[in-house]
């Protein structure tokens, strides 16, 4: 047991926050950065890549930083903490996460030089209008044409699809629709034909779309892995996905709980530092426990995302989800409250904080969501 | 980083597990379960069977039967001992008395008292809190007034935790009633035999005789009882406390009935099968066990942090884990007297032979008093809006 990084890892997580910080300045730069026609500008992208941070869970020998869980969760709390919209999320955990672990040699040396060099970005298109948070609730089809498919259906709020080249799209080849075997991952080009995509900025300052897929046709070397045994590697892709959500969440937490403690020391009312009020002190306590109880499951989640048991990494990522979407909320509400009405304006960063935290609670599963997973376990979280 | 235990750490829980489930005896293990009380020969056996394989005093220096056990090692060991449901060696002996007396006292009141301490041979009590002096510690009246080769003390504690068991009780006195009150204090150890101590029991509300009352009336204590300084008592008294961190917010205590709870759930009837295929309370006791999970890994950065610190200033971050820890600790006692349903209303006498078992359980008159028992545990050792005042001064500079 050893929470110390390696002397690898803090320069990994200085450089990775001093670009954060040179690149988000002020919110008014951040606002600006949000105009650009992706949501993000190309330059900001490139800075990552330039960082290698695009390489970054991918070997030495495949030009990549060989960086494992810890690092990427250094690199998504410096995203929370400066409210980066560059789509490192979408591309670096979601896609990145789901070729490394499904790719063949042959897939995989195909896309794998623009991925580390910054110029092909992926994304992850599974959610659709009946799913919610199901994995295995996959309406979406990938019918058996010649060797290859054809792929048809539609998939929703789809991360920063308007920015990626390449979708992992998860889609049936056979079953029912929420039948866990028959599912398979694809390969899709945002570019191929058939394929339509409706990008909307986000609640929180990111880019999301609705994409449909017509009568896509599909080589076979598109699938990932078994097409019709998919389900197990895109729970995995879920799993990285919170584990880096866990660690933005507690980038944004970690920085709007210091904005509120400084401003308790810094706003006056009666003539006193509102910090000063007891009743304020202790909210403030209560929001530090949240936010240390996050950093924990974060760490945790570090810790368990590559565990070997699939029940017992199952249940580790869920719980993570539970106590962050938890803290989100609370940390976040009260945050705003103790600001007063500074806090309710778009000209305060802390506001978009917020409402970044907000939306975390509803990415890759709410916390009924990953309750109803524990308690469906025979014995609950602890015996997992 | 490594999150994981080495195979060094591994195989030391898997020593300290086996020797708690073979080692202490079922029935002391089975009551410390259950949630009802001991007696002080419980405490005793298991403390003796513990300092036998020189494990009752491991965070205590070397020279005086301590480990010298990394913060990591110190944890699994607390918590071992809890999941096990191993009495943990009695506190004010081993956490409060032993560490000040090692830290501050004489070489011939170390040789005196350290050993029989461990033993467990003598008992040791805490005379700290008095009537008017709770959470306000330093405003404590009782008075120390030197007489030739004697202090002559006269006062009132409360809230003696097994003072009814003690031979010695640890004291805050006034010695100096000048000073501000902070500085006036000393740390005295008394006889309880000695003439002129008073024991009476407070029942706690579940019943029990937990705490109680000590009197003092002009009861003489030798001078060489003195720890330290005259008038330093304070700065001893803050040792103390910031002394025992690693195992303040008990997270074994509350695993280990978590554990219980789930299996009791699946032998207590509801609906058309137990009370583990409700839902809804399988949720609620998902919720406990997440947040305890996030404490847990909180309490290792803690212990891991403290390794390296040499600091005798309380740790804010041990203040987080109590209040987080207590709460959790009382969640999981309301969770149970759920469970007992309408059965924990049920309070019989119990006894060889009793066949009036609510509804023939063995356990949910239990059930209840550790509930109410278990309200103190926000209370004592510092109450939890104390805590958050730590925090957000030392913490949070507010």
């Amino acid at each position: 047991m050893d929470f110390d990084l390696n002397e690898d890892q803090s320069l990994l997580r200085d450089s990775v926050e001093r670009l954060a910080a040179d690149l988000y300045p002020s919110l008014e730069s951040r606002q600006a950065r949000l105009k650009a026609p992706l949501g993000f500008p190309e330059e900001g992208w490139a800075a990552f890549a330039e960082l290698g941070v695009t390489g970054l869970p991918f070997s030495e020998a495949e030009g990549g930083l060989a960086g494992g869980p810890v690092e990427t969760m250094l690199v998504m709390e410096a995203v929370g903490r400066n409210l980066v919209v560059e789509p490192l999320f979408a591309s670096l955990v979601l896609g990145a996460t789901a070729l490394r672990l499904g790719g063949s040699p042959a897939q995989t040396e195909t896309i794998l030089p623009g991925v580390i060099d910054g110029s092909l970005r992926l994304t992850l298109a599974h959610t659709e209008r009946q799913s919610r948070y199901d994995l295995h609730d996959v309406a979406t089809t990938a019918r058996r044409s010649g060797d290859g498919f054809v792929l048809s259906g539609a998939k929703s709020v789809v991360p920063n699809a308007d920015a990626a080249g390449l979708m992992v799209v998860s889609a049936r080849v056979s079953g029912e629709r929420r039948d866990p075997h028959g599912i398979g991952l694809f390969l899709v080009p945002t570019d191929a034909a058939g394929v339509a995509i409706e990008a909307y900025p986000t609640q929180d300052g990111g880019r999301a779309a609705e994409v449909s897929f017509s009568d896509v046709a599909l080589p076979a070397d598109a699938a990932l892995g078994d097409p019709e045994g998919g389900l197990p590697l895109l729970e995995r892709v879920v799993e990285h996905g919170i584990a880096a959500l866990a660690a933005e969440a507690v980038g944004s937490m970690d920085a709007l709980h210091k904005l509120t403690v400084e401003y308790l020391k810094t706003r006056t009312q009666f003539g006193v530092s509102v910090g000063s009020f007891q009743a304020l002190q202790h909210r403030a306590v209560d929001m530090l426990i949240q936010l240390e109880q996050a950093r924990s499951m974060a760490l945790y989640a570090a810790m368990m995302v590559d565990a070997e048991d699939p029940v017992a990494r199952a249940a580790a990522l869920a719980a993570v989800k539970v106590q962050i979407n938890k803290a989100c909320r609370f940390v976040g509400q009260e945050a705003v409250q103790l600001h007063g009405g500074i806090g309710m304006t778009l000209e305060y960063i802390g506001a978009h904080h917020f409402k970044r935290l907000a939306m975390i609670e509803y990415q890759l599963g709410d916390t009924a969501h990953h309750l109803r997973r524990i308690t469906q376990g025979e014995n609950g979280l602890l015996a997992a | 980083m490594d999150l994981r235990f080495t195979p060094d750490e591994i195989a030391f829980r898997d020593e300290v597990r086996s020797f708690c489930q073979t080692e202490i005896p079922a029935g002391i293990r089975k009551k410390v379960s259950e949630g009802r009380s001991l007696a002080k020969e419980d405490i005793v056996a298991s403390q003796r069977i513990l300092n036998a394989k020189g494990w009752a005093v491991p965070h205590w220096p070397q020279e005086w039967g301590g480990r010298d056990w990394t913060p990591i090692q110190r944890y699994i060991y607390t918590e071992e001992l809890f999941q096990a449901a191993v009495p943990l060696p009695q506190q004010f002996n081993c956490y409060m008395f032993g560490p000040v007396l090692a830290t501050f006292g004489r070489q011939d009141q170390k040789a005196r008292f350290l050993p029989r301490a461990a033993n467990l041979d003598d008992w040791w009590c805490q005379g700290f809190s008095e009537p008017g002096a709770g959470s306000d510690l330093a405003s404590l009246k009782t008075k120390a007034v030197r007489d030739g080769d004697h202090y002559i003390v006269d006062g009132q504690k409360t809230w003696t935790t097994l003072g009814q068991h003690a031979d010695w009780i640890f004291c805050l006195v006034r010695t100096d009633f000048e000073a501000k009150k902070q500085r006036g204090i000393s740390f005295l150890l008394i006889d309880m035999k000695t003439p002129g101590i008073t024991v009476r029991p407070i029942l706690t509300l579940e019943g029990r005789h937990e705490v109680n009352e000590v009197f003092f009336d002009s009861v003489r204590v030798p001078v060489e009882n003195l720890v330290g300084e005259e008038n330093r008592g304070w700065d001893y008294a803050k040792f103390l406390l910031a002394n025992e961190r690693t195992g303040i917010a008990r997270i074994g205590l509350t695993k280990e009935r978590l554990q219980r709870i789930k299996r009791l759930a699946k032998e207590m009837p509801a609906g058309s099968g137990t009370m583990w295929d409700d839902r809804d309370f399988r949720g609620r006791v998902a919720e406990v066990e997440v947040e305890l999970k996030a404490l847990e890994i909180t309490q290792m950065r803690v212990a891991a942090k403290q390794g390296r610190a040499d600091s005798v200033e309380p740790d804010p971050a041990s203040s987080l884990l109590k209040i987080r820890g207590s709460q959790l600790q009382q969640a999981a006692t309301e969770l149970l007297v759920e469970l007992a349903g309408p059965f924990a209303l049920a309070a019989p006498a119990r006894g060889a032979g009793a066949n009036n078992l609510p509804g023939g359980f063995d356990w949910v008159d239990a059930a209840a008093p550790s509930y109410f028992n278990n309200r103190k545990v926000s209370i004592y050792g510092g109450s939890n809006e104390i805590q958050h005042n730590v925090i957000a001064k030392g913490i949070l500079g507010l």
